[in-house]
């Protein structure tokens, strides 16, 4: 096993990271690093901690105990304004979309600009339709409304938003989930291309290897609260991991025995 | 049933009670210090003023206008009796101004814009649109609880005046046409009995009680989980708390700025 990043002060560095939801334990001493630059795919079965993962790392959840360093600035513990201004390196593209129904498309691609960064409306708005041409998108989608959209173009406007305040660091949820073959390839490489374009580092959480072997630079697999495996994406099929060997392959038989209960 | 078991489950209610008293307490208070620290989103709190005040208005006025008018029968037909017919205008201006108009007012508003609001955080909250604000640099307290608690907190009380007008209008109407009374005598009546402070105090229970429904439609839409159920439960909550809070608040504002002064 081996969750370091290759080189260097890492971009996110996660060390022992705990966190319970009454008895049941999630993240148990979790350990992950991710290099500048670097894009890491988190992959593990559902309700294995994947998301909870991510949303401690964002800042959207608190994490019961562990250290979480961006940039080498320790996030644990922090007053909220301080870890605010830190969170402001972060983009995320969220499994469901979540586009603000209440707003048109170009608002929400812009909403980062105007209401977080202050950025005039006009100004904003010429640099969410450079965005949505990033992503394939027309001016005129601009102007409709995200329930008016199909799947593959809401999954498209959310990655338009992840990247339109341009940050440093993008976190993916289940990105082509939900999303036809086609449409998940598509998607996947609108993810490559504007990490690459942005020299972002990426985070993404999938179970979907088709996915992972696409977007990502190293593989990390985890299982009952802890990374069990990490390494090149290229090594992914010589794991000698038995658990890793399981999933990768989509077997019934293995040593994971699938949760039938949440709890 | 083994009395250790009872004892376990009457000491959890008590403290999922207390647990829950403590949370709604945190909320509020976040809400009231994020109320007073900008920066205030002027355009939201318009949009909400006009949804919450301007809306509601015709609900509002309409039940307004028939409480005034049904006030004002049942008086007259209570009083007649003891021939004090001639404080039919006296009761209806001060039911109306300093109890009817802002607790209907509130009940009607309550069952219409708390369960929006719920309704709309807690589609919000399930489908991660609030977690999304959060990684747009954008505090949700900020952009969604503060313009709707302010302008609840504003447009009720200008809802409750124009609602008072609106029923002592139709006490007026049936008192005039129905019950023979001099429409000058009438409004005489109702003049010369109406304080500043009876106006003043009902507004002042307005601003709560518009204070409260927009806080319990946050708090319950901003807490919802679970999915399309965790957002029923959560305009169910919203409407409840709000409507036993209104009445609950009532007797309390009564006790305060009437028998207290």
């Amino acid at each position: 096993m081996n969750p370091k990043a290759p080189s260097g002060t890492p971009k996110i560095a996660v060390r022992g990271l705990k966190k319970s939801f009454g008895r049941k334990v999630v993240l148990d001493g979790l350990d992950l690093e991710i290099g500048v630059g670097e894009s890491v795919v988190v992959i593990g079965g559902s309700g294995t901690g994947k998301s909870v993962l991510a949303k401690c790392i964002i800042g959207l959840m608190r994490a019961d105990g562990g250290s979480i360093k961006i940039d080498g600035e320790e996030m644990m513990g922090r007053p909220t304004g301080e870890r605010e201004r830190v969170m402001r390196k972060f983009g995320m593209l969220f499994q469901g979309s979540a586009l603000f129904d209440s707003l048109p498309v170009w608002q929400n691609v812009a909403f980062g600009l105007i209401q977080g960064h202050n950025i005039a409306r006009a100004e904003a708005k010429k640099t969410a339709l450079e965005k949505l041409a990033q992503v394939g998108l027309g001016p005129e989608v601009g102007e409709l409304r995200p329930s008016e959209l199909s799947g593959g173009m809401q999954k498209r406007v959310a990655l338009a938003r992840a990247i339109c305040a341009e940050p440093e660091i993008i976190i993916f949820d289940e990105p082509t989930t939900g999303l036809d073959p086609i449409m998940a390839d598509v998607i996947n490489d609108l993810i490559i291309k504007c990490v690459r374009q942005l020299g972002a580092t990426a985070m993404s959480i999938t179970h979907d290897m088709v996915s992972a072997r696409k977007i990502a630079d190293r593989i990390a697999m985890i299982y009952k609260g802890k990374i069990i495996w990490s390494g090149p994406t290229a090594e992914i099929d010589h794991s000698g991991n038995a658990h890793v060997e399981q999933f990768i392959h989509g077997r019934a038989e293995g040593p994971i025995q699938m949760e039938v209960r949440a709890h | 049933m083994n009395p250790h078991h009872f004892l376990a489950s009457i000491g959890a209610v008590f403290l999922n009670g207390l647990s829950a008293a403590g949370r709604m307490a945190l909320f509020t208070l976040s809400t009231l210090s994020h109320c007073v620290r900008p920066p205030i989103y002027l355009r939201l709190l318009a949009r909400q003023m006009i949804d919450i005040g301007y809306y509601s208005l015709p609900v509002v006025g309409l039940t307004a206008l028939f409480t005034g008018m049904v006030l004002a029968l049942q008086t007259y037909t209570g009083f007649s009796n003891f021939a004090a017919e001639s404080s039919v205008p006296t009761v209806v201006v001060l039911s109306v101004t300093r109890e009817l108009g802002p607790v209907i007012g509130a009940l009607m508003v309550a069952g219409r814009i708390g369960a929006a609001i719920a309704a709309e955080l807690g589609t919000m909250r399930v489908t991660d649109q609030i977690d999304a604000l959060t990684t747009l640099s954008t505090n949700p307290f900020k952009y969604l609880v503060v313009p709707r608690v302010l302008a609840g907190t504003i447009a009720m009380p200008i809802l409750v005046f124009i609602a008072d007008i609106i029923g002592v209008f139709g006490g007026f109407l049936v008192g005039s046409y129905k019950l023979h009374f001099n429409p000058s005598a009438y409004l005489q009546h109702t003049a010369d009995f109406l304080q500043t402070n009876d106006v003043t105090a009902g507004l002042v229970k307005a601003a709560v009680f518009g204070f409260v429904i927009a806080l319990m439609g946050c708090y319950f839409g901003y807490n919802s989980k679970g999915g399309a159920e965790g957002v029923g439960a959560a305009t169910t909550y919203a409407v409840v708390s709000a409507s036993i809070l209104i009445l609950l608040l009532d007797y309390v504002l009564t006790a305060i700025l009437f028998v207290g002064r």
